[in-house]
């Protein structure tokens, strides 16, 4: 569905030297990176700032023009034909809304399905269900403006899938969102993969929802693809640890758990660090059973953490 | 001209969406599409309080003027209509959402065009069809033949196509220079002022910048000067009077150039 070889992006940025002279130097924003989607495949695509995360996909969806490569999305040239690619592609993005922002969300989707000519069943159908799943059905008469940010996503999300797209982009879907939206949108996306088949490739900072809906993972980091298959092959590679924290009824010692290592003591709390790939629950057991166990709780690995350890 | 018929029908489902909501609210589309009428009418006020004081400007007359101010004003009034959105591109390009347009199966000219598609600015087009009207039939002296009464039409849908040109012109110089909608303002507002006068009140270089550097002077004055039976201060041949409609489609041709090359440079660049 989505073929990438030797994908190349170089920005020219001319910078003032002196009075009059500018400089031109190049940036190399994505420096060469190939891989495939196959059709249904949902796709985790990270990186720190910078790394050329979103030069990738603005060229996957037609915005920008590769300096260089081969690139084809449902068979389509993306630079070349932009408009025509547009109908079998969604997208979204995180930060800015791709909805008319004073009008209410129903005419946005009206609008939508008269610019994509989506047939009458197919409409109704896609909207019906996006409404239910999305929980959508108080916000269609209001005013995007009004709506708060994870409603807007969802709405966002609802106007992206409206005329069937094949891919679907999602830069950052989760991005300022608490945790009851969030559930929804991921809920949302996973039955969108496994019931219609639609390729998701998803841009995040937060690996939960790369645990939580993608079997695959590529990582970016100065324009080169570093890592490209599964999560727990990302943290064996990393050597990434989770963070078992936990309080106790007094200040003790450092806790001597085998399989982690306590990093930090603050009083009554302590910090246990444990190889991502393993289980909590026999450490959690082990714990509880030795030590006064008042409250605890895990923290996943970031991915700027992930990363970091990978070419640290 | 596929891409011609998507963008039309795409500007026109935008264009249908914001008419729509605006007559959602008729009361207030009245007023504001009155009061547009009654600030640009203010403007032709001033040219009346001037022949107040003085029976011909330059050796015009005060109905001749009224020609040339009722043509070009509705020719802009146009032009603002249809295609005055574009200038908000540079406010686009600057908070990123420029990107989403780009994503969606509709040429990004369309979207930006009808994108909040002012229908109060109709006002300005009422009037200038007001004071064109009445300049017709206060005009005295006039030897209307079939080839003039013709030009009426064919300078005012020119002139909206000069103005629209420059529209786009100056739009596609924003993916350049994003603060480039006052330099844009000075030449469409600007031309506008100009060539509400006669030619023959500006000196002659600045008449002869305006004729080739901008072609607004093709927006009114030379095929004005045709119907008035004058002569044009600079001595062109006559044949140019009547080539106002090839003067907009080259205009239109050079505005969609700069608009593909600008978007051409922001699909490789991203800012």
């Amino acid at each position: 569905m989505i073929e990438v070889e030797d994908l190349r992006k170089v920005f020219a940025v001319r910078r003032r030297a002196g009075r009059l002279r500018r400089t031109r130097h190049e940036v190399r924003a994505v420096g060469g990176i190939s891989f495939s989607v196959p059709r249904g495949e949902m796709v985790g695509y990270i990186g720190p700032n910078g790394a050329g995360k979103s030069t990738t996909i603005k060229m996957l969806t037609g915005i920008l023009t590769p300096s260089s490569g081969r690139l084809r999305v449902a068979g389509i040239d993306p630079a070349r034909e932009r408009t025509r690619l547009a109908r079998r592609i969604g997208v979204v993005f995180g930060q800015r809304t791709t909805l008319w922002w004073d009008l209410p969300l129903l005419d946005s989707y009206r609008l939508m399905r008269r610019m994509y000519r989506i047939p009458d069943d197919r409409y109704h159908a896609n909207l019906a269900r996006c409404t239910e799943l999305l929980d959508l059905g108080d916000l269609l008469e209001v005013p995007v403006r009004q709506l708060s940010l994870g409603q807007r996503m969802r709405g966002d999300i609802a106007a992206a899938l409206l005329h069937d797209p094949e891919v679907l982009y999602l830069d950052e879907p989760t991005i300022g969102l608490d945790v009851l939206s969030k559930a929804k949108v991921r809920e949302f996306l996973r039955e969108l993969n496994a019931d219609r088949g639609t390729t998701v490739l998803l841009t995040t900072h937060d690996l939960s929802d790369i645990e939580q809906l993608c079997k695959r993972v590529m990582v970016i980091d100065h324009g080169r693809l570093m890592y490209d298959g599964d999560l727990d092959g990302l943290h064996a590679v990393g050597e990434s640890e989770r963070m078992l924290v936990i309080d106790l009824e007094r200040e003790l010692p450092p806790i001597d758990v085998a399989g982690c290592r306590t990093v930090k003591v603050e009083g009554p709390r302590q910090w246990l660090a444990f190889p991502a790939g393993a289980s909590a629950a026999p450490l959690v057991a082990e714990v509880a059973e030795r030590w006064p166990l008042v409250d605890l709780s895990v923290r996943e690995p970031d991915i700027e953490d992930v990363i970091a350890r990978m070419y640290a | 001209m596929a891409d011609l018929a998507a963008g039309a029908r795409g500007y026109g489902l935008i264009v249908a969406m914001w008419v729509r909501t605006t007559m959602a609210y008729r009361m207030s589309f009245a007023m504001t599409a009155l009061g547009n009428l009654l600030m640009t009418a203010a403007d032709f006020a001033t040219i009346a309080i001037m022949f107040s004081h003085t029976d011909v400007l330059g050796g015009f007359t005060f109905a001749e003027v009224a020609l040339l101010y009722g043509t070009t004003s509705t020719s802009l009034g146009l032009a603002d209509l249809l295609l005055g959105n574009l200038d908000r591109i540079g406010g686009r390009i600057r908070d990123g959402t420029m990107d989403t347009l780009l994503v969606r199966p509709v040429p990004v000219f369309a979207q930006i065009a009808a994108d909040r598609f002012a229908l109060r600015r109709i006002g300005r087009v009422l009037q200038g069809l007001i004071v064109l009207v009445w300049s017709l039939t206060a005009l005295e002296g006039v030897a209307w033949t079939p080839v003039s009464v013709l030009l009426v039409p064919v300078m005012v849908l020119s002139g909206a196509a000069i103005f629209g040109a420059v529209f786009a012109c100056g739009a596609a110089f924003q993916f350049w220079a994003t603060d480039a909608a006052e330099v844009q303002n000075s030449f469409t507002y600007g031309g506008n002022t100009l060539t509400q006068y006669p030619p023959t009140i500006f000196t002659k270089e600045l008449v002869r910048g305006v004729t080739f550097v901008v072609p607004l002077a093709f927006v009114n004055w030379l095929p004005a000067l045709h119907i008035l039976g004058r002569d044009d201060p600079l001595g062109l041949p006559g044949w140019v009077d009547f080539a106002s409609p090839l003067v907009a489609a080259a205009c239109c041709a050079l505005a969609g150039l700069a608009w593909r090359t600008g978007l051409r440079g922001y699909r490789s660049t991203g800012s």
